[in-house]
């Protein structure tokens, strides 16, 4: 129950199975949930909870991206149709992105924690405000300009 | 930290309200994809996407509900991988949901 002493002895040599594994480790992780518990020690749980608010706001980022694309499409109704779910499209794949990358980003900072790593790095904030910034010109250069389109 | 002891920096609380407040952004985007529906009119397509976000929205109101309810304890346990991965594929259903709307 009280989740920071279910890891006993275990610490892990460098040649358990669980040390190995390249890049597409972590989406193993993802349906194999018991090995992110096999490895090294559960931290305080303080920070696992910690862990989770952050992927809890990268999911209302994704939900917030999904939510703008339903807004597009009610609420720019003098689009043309191409251009509205255009942009829709690109808000709902955004939002899409946001969460598959939620998911990945909370299993590895897990693992990081477990094992006493460095937090990973990740250039996906960048990219992500890149796009909202490239949809958001695309929707105002298209509204005062492209008004007229049915 | 002893068992029992209140963590003077309310991370489960905290934690907590990050659910309840994803659950809310869940709600008005699902409240917005009935929206999108009845305007459109119920089309086949556009009624099963509806059921499908709908469906999505209880996973993701299930999910957060027992993840609440652990928050009592006073140290709660790590949230599970299926869990998380649950809460992002209902996200990603409702999305999907979205876009089949569009058409």
């Amino acid at each position: 129950m009280s989740g920071t002493n279910d890891s006993g002895p275990c610490t892990g040599g460098p040649d358990e199975p669980a040390r190995r594994g390249g890049p597409g480790r972590g989406l193993r992780l993802w349906f194999a949930p018991q090995r992110v518990r096999e490895e090294g020690d559960t931290p305080d749980y303080r920070f696992s909870l910690a862990n989770e608010r952050t992927f809890l706001a990268w999911i209302r980022t994704a939900l917030a991206l999904i939510g703008g694309g339903f807004a597009v499409d009610q609420f720019l109704p003098h689009l043309a149709w191409g251009v509205r779910a255009g942009l829709a499209l690109a808000l709902l794949a955004a939002g899409v992105l946001c969460a598959l990358r939620a998911v990945n980003h909370w299993v590895r900072c897990e693992r990081a924690m477990r094992r006493g790593e460095d937090l990973p790095v990740s250039r996906f904030p960048v990219l992500l405000s890149l796009a909202v910034a490239v949809v958001a010109v695309a929707m105002v250069v298209v509204v005062l300009f492209g008004w007229e389109g049915r | 930290m002893t068992g029992g002891a209140r963590d003077p920096g309310l991370q489960p609380e905290r934690t907590r309200l990050a659910w309840r407040r994803t659950t809310l952004s869940f709600t008005v985007v699902a409240l917005l994809a009935l929206r999108q529906v009845l305007r459109a009119g119920l089309g086949a397509a556009g009624t099963v996407a509806l059921a499908l976000g709908l469906l999505a929205w209880l996973g993701f109101l299930r999910v957060a509900h027992r993840r609440v309810g652990g928050m009592g304890a006073a140290e709660p346990a790590p949230l599970m991988v299926r869990h998380a991965l649950a809460a992002a594929v209902c996200t990603v259903v409702l999305a999907v949901c979205a876009a089949v709307m569009l058409f």
